[in-house]
């Protein structure tokens, strides 16, 4: 190619010099440096930036970016026991064929009117995971499930006109940290340690805790250690008895076996729904859903958008629009709730197909299957000396603490033989959990076949022993 | 003989307008498509020898917390989901599709395909996030190359790429502020928070989540936010400005420095949104005009599609002075290898899960190496020159109008107003938007509240030709033209789109009414009919 010859760049068509020219001629102005005269002399950049050499062409570009991938090692060609609120779930093709549409995967604030499919496609998400939460509101995801609970602890507070709220059982560090954060300075977080014997709720705690100031009590089914709650209706029962809001996070991957929230009490259910159709991503493809009952002082409080449904001017038409737009920040600024803005559409209307093509008998299987593979795991696991698995009583969904304190060697000592072997290893929880000793939580879904299972089993009595 | 179709195709040598229709498929709510024992996937059944040891698991789960009734979802085959999805999504007009100029503020450019493939590869696709570092050193060098790009275009010392959009980057940026206040032993002193109504919503309320009061400030005559205005507002309880440069309306305020150093004055902080940042890359930087922080979209400005309304990545970069209170992790290297660096005492915390939306990251990546410096300076130079072309074509439009700074060049976009027209007709700028549909393409009005009357902000981006700008500003000639002629045809608008204008709005702003799901709507209409 001639250096001389400036580049057309492929996605700026307007590069080519005699368009310029034509565009320049037509404003009137000598050269593109004229539209830039309001800018201060001193503000302008000298130099041109510093960057490395681009891939002008495609296939350069591809080649690029694929050596720097192929540095990752990856969960199709490693055996990967990590969960820890990212789960390597199936993702069914038509999941990545619907949000891989051009249609879906560019548009953006587009009107009911040329953008229907969008507002369809999204009030259908809220409509099938109503029916698994048995809810009646659900919101537009919102980023993912940490700022979905942050979001409903401020709701609650709102609610209550107070400012306390008690997180109780095991909840991800992270996630804990992201609230702690997002309810400062005017409400107070504060945790409710885990019951040491069934990993669930500290109850005593609780109810020590607990007084007219608390505008809400927060608990995870399953658990951030996998546990399921066995007390829901006790845990609810106590929040309402004080007059807070009893928020329950769960995976709604779960509901298929598990009772959704409102049967045990929950006034408001959150959760993050990568289970549901989306692919690890490195943490990428996370979302969070909010669900309440249909009354106007929990609807007016969400700061998401809510499509409902309507009536156009044909008969027989459905129409979609905002519900309650007035109570956003993109109506009323600072005044609104909270914000609203872009978050993770895609990612919920990538879960609306998701809960298409499971059904309800897919739902109640995949609850089963992966209880049923990861309770296998957890037993095999415990036939190896000095391990422990699971430490707690009582049943879990898809994770499990497994304590290797008898083996003389820690998690992460394992965790480097078992990648040794292609395995990625259970989450290390010693820092996070240090009062629980060398421990790992293991995640085992649907994916993983007995084979797997075995593999991983076998490599870790190897290692220990 | 050979018929001579194109000439029906041009007038006077210009192309006519597009006959456009788009789908109407009439599509039925999901769940009137379920039939009673279809499947749309089959799952791997655990093996016998797993049965056989975990026996009846679901008995392990006390009755009172197992669920009783499977949930009334739709039944479907595949290819039943998947048509109706299909039509859906052609029902849907995306960005892809139209010329898709209409949404100002928002960036709406071209969001190449290459990197849509390469998002979906399975090294990135199938990485988890709590892998050991070693095993992911091709992400975390994206990550952080990516963090001296963004470094280079703003003069900023550090970025954290945790937001998953632009709100939530904007965000990060307020706690920062507190975070500094606080370690200063200010941080109840400076409960203020200052921003303008020409930057983006969720300054304001983003700055009101992170506890402060908001004050804003209303443009000058000339359209720049009002200078006397900002120094009557600053205090000792003034913790920042949150604004944005050019603003909304695509001016650029060259007094930027003087707002900068009025709050630095007084010991405030100043966050620079730069989500509208296409006009300027490689022009100017938000750290040389003194700024503390500031946020970019990656959505918007590096090319990753909008996805309906995300997952879209935010960028928030900060200062030498403030790198300390970032999100954890951030990305190092320590000269051999790339690392997540989590042991940072000062920092705010977490924003969002893991490290942000990675795929964004990496598309966003592929975009600047696509293009490099020279190229991203053509971004701005082309989405600069586009505007004002554009804007010397919707001037010529009897009607419209760009309020302030006549005669005076624009940035990447525009906030025009159609009050001229509407009073002069009553066809409203959202009229105007519901007609622009029945050509396949998309238009917005603005943001509220509605400073500039009846307003409307295109912003062309560098994406589009020439061609395709004319024919968007064809297509609102047009209107305008029905405006006068037929304005009873535009208020009833859209004509040829999925679906017709909405007349009532009561069962989207009435309580017993209102439906945001089949089960509440099915619900209320039971009752409406008992």
């Amino acid at each position: 190619m001639n250096k001389k010859q400036p580049v057309v760049y492929p996605y700026i068509p307007n590069s080519e010099p005699s368009i310029k020219q034509q565009m320049l001629d037509e404003i009137g102005v000598a050269s593109i440096e004229a539209l830039y005269e309001d800018i201060p002399e001193a503000l302008r950049m000298k130099q041109k930036m510093d960057f490395p050499e681009p891939f002008l062409s495609e296939p350069d570009l591809v080649r690029h970016v694929e050596e720097l991938l192929a540095k990752n090692a990856t969960c199709k060609d490693h055996l990967n026991f990590q969960g820890a609120g990212c789960y390597q779930h199936f993702v069914p093709a038509v999941c990545d064929e619907i949000n891989g549409r051009s249609e879906f995967l560019t548009a953006y604030a587009g009107e009911p009117y040329d953008d229907h499919g969008r507002f369809q496609a999204l009030f259908e998400y809220s409509s099938m995971m109503g029916e698994l939460l048995e809810m009646d509101v659900v919101n537009v995801p919102s980023y993912d499930g940490f700022q979905a609970a942050a979001t409903s602890i401020r709701m609650a507070c709102r609610l209550t006109g107070r400012n306390e709220a008690l997180v109780c059982g095991a909840i991800s560090p992270d996630k804990l940290s992201m609230i702690t954060n997002y309810c400062l300075p005017d409400i107070s977080i504060k945790k409710i340690a885990i019951d040491q014997v069934t990993g669930n709720v500290n109850f005593s705690a609780l109810e020590k805790a607990i007084s007219k100031r608390t505008a809400v009590v927060y608990f995870e089914n399953p658990s951030y250690l996998g546990m399921i709650s066995i007390d829901g209706t006790e845990l609810t029962e106590i929040a309402h008895k004080h007059g807070a809001e009893c928020v329950v996070g769960v995976d709604p991957i779960s509901l298929g076996v598990i009772a959704p929230p409102v049967e045990y009490g929950a006034d408001i259910v959150c959760g993050d729904i990568q289970s549901l159709g989306m692919h690890i991503q490195f943490g990428g493809g996370q979302a969070g859903f909010i669900a309440t009952r249909d009354e106007e002082k929990y609807l007016m409080e969400y700061p998401s958008r809510l499509f409902g449904i309507t009536p156009t001017s044909v008969p027989g038409e459905y129409g979609f629009g905002d519900v309650a737009y007035e109570r956003t920040s993109f109506a009323i600024r600072e005044q609104g709730k909270e914000w609203v803005g872009t978050a993770s559409a895609l990612w919920g209307i990538t879960a609306g197909v998701y809960l298409a093509l499971m059904g309800p008998q897919g739902l109640a299987e995949v609850g089963e299957i992966i209880m049923q593979r990861s309770h296998y795991a957890a037993i095999q696991l415990a036939t190896i000396k000095g391990v422990e698995s699971s430490t707690f009583d009582g049943p879990y969904f898809r994770e499990f603490v497994v304590n290797f304190d008898d083996t003389g060697k820690t998690v992460a000592e394992i965790n480097a033989a078992l990648l040794a072997q292609g395995i990625f290893g259970g989450k290390d929880l010693s820092q996070e959990y240090p009062e629980l000793g060398n421990c790992a939580l293991y995640c085992v879904t649907e994916l993983h076949r007995q084979a797997d299972i075995d593999r991983m089993v076998a490599a870790v009595r190897e290692i220990v022993q | 003989m050979t018929q001579d179709i194109m000439k029906f195709r041009y007038t006077d040598g210009k192309p006519n307008l597009r006959r456009f229709h788009q789908a109407r498929w009439d599509e039925p709510i999901i769940f009137e498509l379920s039939q009673q024992g279809q499947r749309g996937v089959l799952l791997p059944e655990a093996e016998s020898e797993i049965k056989e040891i975990v026996g009846d698991i679901l008995s392990t789960i006390p009755e009172t917390m197992r669920r009783k009734q499977l949930p009334a979802l739709p039944e479907m085959s595949q290819a039943q989901v998947l048509r109706h999805y299909l039509r859906l999504s052609q029902e849907n007009l995306g960005a892809d599709l139209n010329v898709d100029i209409g949404q100002g503020t928002c960036t709406m450019k071209y969001n190449p395909k290459v990197n849509e493939q390469l998002a979906r590869l399975p090294g990135i696709a199938e990485i988890h996030p709590l892998q050991d570092e070693d095993t992911v050193q091709g992400i975390l060098e994206i990550m952080y190359q990516f963090e001296q790009m963004l470094k280079e275009i703003s003069g900023m010392a550090r970025f954290s790429f945790q937001s998953q959009a632009g709100s939530q980057a904007i965000y990060t940026c307020t706690a920062i502020m507190r975070a500094y206040h606080q370690v200063n032993g200010e941080a109840d002193q400076r409960d203020e928070v200052i921003t303008t109504i020409f930057s983006h919503p969720s300054n304001a309320a983003c700055a009101k989540v992170a506890g402060y009061k908001v004050i804003t400030l209303y443009p000058d005559e000339d359209g720049y936010p009002d200078f006397n205005a900002l120094k009557e507002a600053v205090s000792e309880r003034t913790a920042g400005l949150m604004i944005t440069n050019p603003e909304d309306t695509g001016i650029y305020n060259p007094n930027i420095t003087k707002f900068v150093k009025v709050v630095h004055d007084v010991g405030g902080l100043c966050f620079y949104d730069q989500a509208n940042a296409n006009g300027i890359l490689g022009i100017t930087r938000a750290r040389d005009a003194g700024f503390d922080m500031c946020h970019f979209n990656l959505h918007k400005t590096f090319a990753t599609p909008h996805g309906c309304g995300g997952p879209g990545g935010g960028a928030a970069g900060v200062s030498e002075e403030l790198a300390k209170f970032l999100p954890v992790p951030v990305v190092g290297w320590d000269g051999k290898k790339y690392f997540l660096d989590h042991n940072r005492p000062d920092s705010i915390g977490k924003i969002r899960s893991f490290y942000g939306v990675a795929p964004v990251i990496l598309k966003a990546y592929a975009w600047v190496m696509s293009l490099g410096a020279d190229g991203l300076r053509e971004v701005a130079e082309i989405a600069v020159l586009n505007n004002n072309y554009l804007l010397k074509k919707m001037l010529e439009i009897p009607g419209v109008s760009a309020p302030y700074a006549e005669g005076k060049p624009r940035k990447e976009q525009v906030r025009y107003s159609w009050q001229a027209l509407y009073e002069e007709t009553g066809v409203s700028s959202e009229d105007i938007g519901l007609r622009a549909a029945d050509f396949g393409l998309h238009y917005w009005t603005s943001h509220h509240p509605f400073v500039v009357p009846e307003p409307n902000t295109l912003e062309p981006t560098e994406s589009y030709t020439k061609a395709e700008i004319d024919e968007y500003v064809a297509v609102l000639r047009q209107i305008a033209d029905e405006a006068r002629t037929n304005p009873e045809f535009v208020k009833t608008a859209p004509h040829n789109s999925t679906v017709h204008r909405i007349v009532n709005h009561d069962p989207l702003d009435k309580p017993e009414q209102w439906a945001v799901t089949w089960r509440a709507y099915r619900r209320k209409l039971k009752q409406h009919e008992a």
